[in-house]
């Protein structure tokens, strides 16, 4: 039975959000995965931008993503980027359901059984007063 | 008339400071200047026949400390992109002959953490733990999952450069092997699939070119290595967004294959394909890099680049011998840049066949890389001893 990865603990550096990312950041404090979708064209942009990634429209509004996805690609770390950080500790590429790409780490789950197309769902940690972090965990 | 302005354009000095894990007593400013002494030396040139400085943070205190103003300046990031700007200036007339220099050192000290060049505090991955290895991970797993390339294929890589540097007297890891695939599968996890020996080292160093006119190049003492294209193809910046094999737009093209359109264009301004290459100083900051950049470019087709590097195709004596000097991987690692410039040094030391180690005999033209999939960016020249 391999270890369960676990979320990183306070004092990992945290995100500093920017004008057109802060809506990202304050859906994340209520549970919800937040992602731009253009009116003009249609497309998903992600990360969050000041147009679209598609057509360059400035026309983007946001909606909630149902959180659900396939892992696109993983990596296992055993050499923290900084001691901040506790090992081991798996980043993935995660393919939305809705189609956009977010990277981030998994938790809630044995090392050793993340891999590429496992069904995976979102979940929310609290790091600080301003920021609670997306992470995904497998699937229910 | 030359059938691309590049080709007025000759490399006539290379040069490398001391390389080492650790340059006591100096900084990047002190240990870049040592360079410059080393490559005039090389070419018999005086500060004051150089009127024009590419060498980024150090473009100014140069020109300035050599007393050679007014002179042309590049703005560029110090790797290929610097060489090609400061080939284009000449090759325009804004100036006869550039500097090209860079250096680092004292800048990685704290080493319970990856460097710091690695890490950018990008709000979308600064809290995952990402660092370069991690970057390049991604790409390498999802090749791996498309394609079925092994660890063994990775290590085989790995272990062809670091015995190029385990041979090569300058190299910071000179003598540290040589290596087996299984040395380097026996090496501790970093970020699978790349184990410790997958991976670049890290050290201090700095190196300098000078370029000159076709014309002034023949009254001076070395061989010219004349610059055959070369061109550079980006996604975006670096470590900032999920590093995925298929980003791409409405072209189609993808970041898993970055760099193939920049060699495509290469090869066309030098009338010439990937069969015409002798010598490969393709950048190497992960081992799965080489058997990506071999698909890139066309040496053999998607997905196939696994095998192609085995059975001895990329080491000494083979069809396309790789990273000669030992890369990133065994050579020298000095910081964002300086190992960049250091892919073109190698192309030009092997078509001048001055090569203390690894000479690949007779080579007449080199390819030569920076950057990665993994950094969303990738950078290409072609050298030849001769121009079409």
């Amino acid at each position: 039975m391999s270890e369960i990865l676990q979320p990183q603990s306070p004092g990992i550096p945290l995100p500093v959000p920017t004008i057109y990312s802060q809506p990202y950041w304050d859906g994340c404090q209520i549970g919800e995965l937040r992602f731009q979708r253009c009116q003009d064209c249609g497309a998903i942009t992600m990360d969050p931008a000041p147009a679209c990634s598609a057509c360059f429209s400035e026309n983007l509004e946001w909606e909630v993503s149902t959180g659900l996805g396939e892992v696109y690609s993983c990596t296992t770390v055993w050499r923290p980027q900084t001691p901040a950080f506790t090992v081991p500790y798996v980043a993935v590429i995660v393919t939305l359901d809705e189609g956009f790409w977010l990277l981030a780490n998994i938790i809630n789950c044995p090392v050793d059984a993340v891999h590429v197309g496992m069904r995976v769902q979102t979940t929310f940690v609290e790091l600080s007063d301003e920021i609670t972090l997306p992470y995904f965990e497998p699937a229910d | 008339m030359a059938k691309h302005p590049f080709h007025d354009v000759a490399i006539v000095g290379i040069a490398n400071s001391e390389q080492a894990r650790v340059l006591a007593g100096h900084d990047s400013t002190t240990i870049t200047f040592q360079a410059v002494h080393r490559v005039l030396a090389d070419t018999g040139l005086t500060p004051w026949d150089i009127d024009g400085v590419a060498a980024g943070p150090f473009s100014g205190p140069l020109t300035y400390y050599m007393r050679n103003g007014p002179a042309w300046r590049s703005h560029m990031a110090p790797s290929i992109p610097i060489i090609l700007d400061a080939a284009s200036a000449i090759a325009t007339g804004q100036c006869h002959t550039v500097l090209v220099a860079h250096g680092s050192a004292g800048i990685y000290t704290e080493r319970a953490s990856t460097a710091p060049w690695t890490r950018p505090a990008n709000e979308f991955v600064v809290a995952y733990g990402m660092f370069t290895a991690a970057e390049f991970a991604l790409i390498a797993q999802r090749h791996m999952h498309m394609h079925g390339t092994t660890p063994e294929q990775l290590a085989t890589v790995a272990a062809t450069i670091r015995n190029n540097g385990h041979a090569h007297p300058d190299a910071v890891y000179h003598g540290r092997g040589p290596f087996t695939p299984d040395d380097i599968l026996a090496s501790r996890m970093v970020s699978d699939p790349f184990h410790l020996l997958d991976c670049a080292m890290t050290s201090e160093g700095a190196c300098a070119l000078i370029l000159t006119t076709r014309e002034r190049a023949q009254d001076l003492p070395n061989k010219p290595v004349y610059i055959l294209g070369g061109a550079c193809d980006s996604f975006g910046p670096s470590y900032q967004h999920p590093p995925a094999w298929d980003l791409a737009g409405p072209s189609g093209r993808n970041n898993g294959y970055t760099g193939r359109w920049a060699a495509q264009k290469s090869f066309a301004m030098g009338e010439l394909g990937p069969t015409d290459v002798d010598v490969c100083e393709f950048y190497d900051p992960f081992s799965f890099e080489i058997i990506r950049q071999f698909e890139a470019y066309g040496f053999c087709e998607e997905g196939e680049g696994g095998d192609f590097i085995m059975d001895g195709r990329i080491g000494p004596g083979g069809q396309f011998p790789v990273t000669t000097d030992g890369g990133t991987m065994s050579f020298s690692h000095g910081g964002a840049a300086v190992q960049q410039l250091q892919r073109v040094i190698r192309g030009v030391e092997q078509l001048r066949g001055t090569c203390a180690t690894s000479q690949v005999p007779d080579a007449q033209v080199a390819m030569c890389s920076n950057g990665g999939a993994g950094a969303l960016f990738t950078d290409v020249m072609l050298l030849g001893t001769q121009t079409p």
